[in-house]
């Protein structure tokens, strides 16, 4: 029968039209810009309108999420910091679009590399996200970033990360990844308890090899 | 992937054997090369060997045609594979061709399905295929100088042959690759090119080689008109355009043309590592990353003979399903759009498309650019909370109510909806020997009655322990195919929920420990997956470095497109955009 498509097609619109009053009434004047209803109107239980007011409001980025590297260091407690970065070269070589650059420091009387970069460059416009550099990098010193509001007036310049633009402290990354952030002090912790304990029964193997030498 | 699927050679078929290489005495050699199958044939016997193998043999399905430079050895090699519509392991055949000259008979009077790859063939490494009735560039424009995937031929931003390139580390030497600006040194020009008096190549002999008349001599003498549709238009999904012969409003004949978001993203394939192809199949085809990654990982897991992890199965099982219900969604809506119900259908069906991108972004990292899968598992495990809920909780619901109420509400509102009907039934049929013949794939054949669904006919992974039907309709239009993605949207759902009734509840997800640049055994891989749009194949050859020495994406919807101008012919020109949309195309895997 001609005519009930649109019937249907109306009645989807006028049942969206009355949902969203009856979210209106629902969070009473609180339905933007609060992040309870927020989680509601997004969640599954939404209804009426989705519609998310961004900037204003911000869908919350999942973990794993990933938008542009990079660096992390460490703050020290005496207030200088350590980049984790050893400039070993690896999230370079896998790097798809190649768009990291190196510049590896060397010691100025010996010439002989030293582990830490002189600088590191990300060119942001060729970087496609797919985040390889932060899976094999051995040292977790480099990481993808959540944050995507990247726009700038002047893309020759603005989109080319240097060291300084991309160097973000260990406590940044903890705050934004905090499963795999807590994955990885575990087992870092693991790896050095170990390496503590290989030590200890090699010392204790010393000591008691040394003990029967004497005793002999 | 099972035990039996990840042996790196596989025995001939003995039956084949017998009858091609004993029947073409010489002609036709079993290929020997380590770690390569198939047969050699010489190219002068090509049609007839070809005749054999589909009148005889039942490999009536050409899936792919591709060529490979092996510049050191310097021949040209024309891969062929081929398959039987019945299923089973699939067939390669190769011919070897001199570089200078390299000449092949056309299969396209047997396998019109070849036309479209043939061309791409030539167009990339300058194989004259003799007897092919429109011989021209297909991906490239007319007037370019060169065979972009031949070893010795050199891009614009050329840096080196293969990456990692030096320049990045330990020196450090920074540079923006637009700061030497190619602009007028970015294309090779042939010997005694004098830009002064050039002309720019016009369309005159495309439009010139279009059928002008209807043959039935009934119509008003209206006079006949070539229309352009596109490259710049709503209707084709991107930058395509439809080259169309109008008599009156009906078209009498269409030609694509496509090339507009060529990349040479096969070139870039050779460049790179194995690994660094993964995030690159993403942007094939952009709605299906999930099994993009599949394919691949697929191809070359062959290769490395490695196994990939029980749990890591499931959920390669279930992104790809997953991904074939986002596409299929997306499809639909945009085949409303197309019939000019403009974007509410497909806001609608894209709604529940959100939640599964939800999924992918929480695992994954990225919505759409997943790079999820790596040769011997996935990148990394669910994770614990999706949206505030349990993850496993939130897919289960997922595809145990919201999906299945999500299609019910597509099927509800569109299947019985009269402009739906009228404008759908018996537009663009495809009879089932054409969409054979005519290498067409996914649910473009199905449609059209044909059971042939790489899931079962070849199957891989682990879809073989899964309850599901391979859906068919029998008619072959517009509207069956619109049937046809909501029955496959229906049995996804189904593997799915058998997925997450039946995923190990921990386990590892990765085999082996992670390489970032892995060395891969010499030999040749085929590794295809039932993509969302039809069958997705990557043809590797590695000669055990880093790179790959050939990488070649058979993407559904460039040899979807073949049947295109067929499908057209006698209709009205709303028609065929209709018909492309039922197609079902994604220009960032038709061009490459």
């Amino acid at each position: 029968m001609y005519g009930t498509g649109i019937l249907k097609g109306m009645g989807v619109t006028i049942r969206h039209l009355v949902d969203s009053f009856v979210d209106d009434m629902r969070f009473l004047g609180q339905r933007y810009y609060s992040d309870s209803s927020m989680n509601i109107r997004q969640g599954t239980e939404g209804r009426g309108v989705f519609t998310v007011q961004y900037p204003d409001e911000k869908l919350p980025v999942p973990e794993q999420f990933r938008f542009i590297p990079f660096l992390l260091y460490e703050n020290n407690e005496d207030g200088s910091t350590t980049d984790r970065c050893t400039s070993c070269g690896i999230c370079a070589k896998v790097c798809p679009p190649q768009c990291i650059w190196i510049e590896r420091s060397s010691d100025p009387d010996t010439g002989r590399p030293i582990p830490e970069p002189t600088n590191f460059y990300i060119d942001i416009d060729i970087c496609m996200n797919c985040g390889y550099c932060a899976e094999y990098c051995p040292f977790d010193a480099i990481k993808m970033d959540h944050d995507y509001e990247l726009a700038s007036y002047n893309r020759t310049e603005a989109h080319i990360f240097d060291k300084a633009r991309l160097d973000k402290p260990v406590e940044y990354y903890a705050s934004i990844r905090p499963t795999d952030y807590l994955a990885e002090e575990t087992a870092r912790a693991e790896v050095i308890a170990k390496k503590a304990a290989k030590k200890a029964a090699a010392a204790a193997k010393k000591a008691a090899k040394k003990a029967a030498a004497e005793a002999n | 992937m099972s035990d039996k699927d990840s042996s790196v050679v596989l025995p001939a078929n003995e039956v084949v054997s017998n009858s091609i290489v004993a029947r073409f005495d010489g002609e036709v050699n079993s290929d020997t090369r380590e770690g390569y199958e198939g047969y050699i044939v010489n190219a002068n016997m090509l049609p007839e060997v070809a005749s054999v193998l589909k009148d005889e043999l039942g490999y009536d399905y050409l899936s792919s045609v591709t060529g490979v430079d092996y510049i050191d050895e310097d021949h040209i090699e024309v891969v062929y594979h081929a398959d039987q519509t019945t299923g089973g392991k699939g067939i390669n055949i190769k011919v070897q061709l001199d570089r200078e000259n390299p000449v092949v008979p056309t299969l396209v009077p047997i396998y019109p399905g070849a036309d479209f790859q043939e061309r791409e063939v030539f167009d990339m490494y300058g194989v004259h295929f003799d007897g092919h009735p429109n011989l021209r560039r297909i991906l490239m424009w007319d007037g370019f100088h060169g065979y972009p995937l031949r070893k010795d031929w050199q891009e614009a931003y050329y840096e080196e042959d293969v990456k990692p390139f030096d320049s990045r580390w330990p020196g450090g030497d920074f540079k923006r690759s637009e700061a030497d600006n190619p602009y007028g040194k970015n294309v090779n020009y042939p010997p005694g090119f004098d830009i002064n008096n050039w002309a720019p190549e016009t369309d005159d002999s495309l439009y010139e080689s279009l059928q002008k008349t209807t043959s039935n001599g009934k119509s008003l003498h209206t006079d006949s008109i070539v229309v352009n549709i596109g490259p710049q238009h709503p209707s084709t999904h991107g930058v395509f355009r439809m080259v169309v012969a109008l008599d009156g409003e009906t078209i009498t004949d269409l030609q694509p043309v496509m090339g507009y978001l060529h990349r040479n993203h096969e070139k870039i394939g050779e460049r790179n590592t194995f690994l660094q192809n993964m995030p690159y199949t993403d942007r094939l085809d952009y709605l299906c990353s999930m099994s993009n990654n599949f394919g691949y990982a697929l191809a070359v897991e062959k290769l490395m003979g490695v196994d990939v992890p029980e749990r890591a199965q499931y959920i390669r099982v279930l992104m790809a399903e997953l991904t074939r219900i986002s596409n299929h969604m997306w499809a639909i809506g945009f085949l409303l759009n197309d019939l000019g119900a403009f974007q509410t259908p497909a806001l609608y069906a894209i709604r529940a498309r959100e939640l599964i991108l939800d999924v992918f972004e929480a695992t994954a990292g990225s919505r759409m650019m997943c790079n999820y899968m790596r040769f011997g598992g996935l990148a990394r495990d669910f994770p614990d909370k999706l949206r505030g809920e349990d993850t496993v909780q939130f897919i289960t619901d997922l595809v145990e109510n919201r999906l299945p109420k999500a299609i019910d509400e597509l099927d509800h509102f569109l299947t019985e909806n009269e402009i739906v009907r009228s404008r759908c039934i018996g537009v663009g049929v495809l009879p089932p020997e054409k969409a054979i013949a005519y290498s067409a794939g996914g649910p473009l054949l199905r449609a059209s009655g044909v059971s042939y669904d790489l899931r079962t006919a070849d199957s891989y992974g682990i879809y073989d322990r899964f309850d599901f039907d391979v859906c068919t309709r029998s008619n072959g239009d517009v509207y069956d195919r619109y049937l046809i993605r909501v029955d496959e949207m229906r049995e996804s759902t189904r593997i799915c929920q058998q997925v997450m009734r039946d995923i190990p509840g921990e386990g590892e997800i990765f085999s082996g420990k992670p390489q970032y640049n892995v060395r891969v055994p010499a030999g040749e891989s085929y590794g295809r997956v039932e993509n969302p749009k039809g069958e997705l194949g990557y043809y590797v050859v590695s000669t055990g470095k880093t790179n790959p020495y050939r990488y070649h994406v058979r993407a559904p919807s460039f040899v979807n497109l073949t049947v295109l101008g067929e499908l057209c012919k006698g209709h009205k020109v709303a028609d065929a955009v209709v018909i492309l949309g039922s197609i079902d195309i994604v220009l960032g895997e038709v061009d490459r």
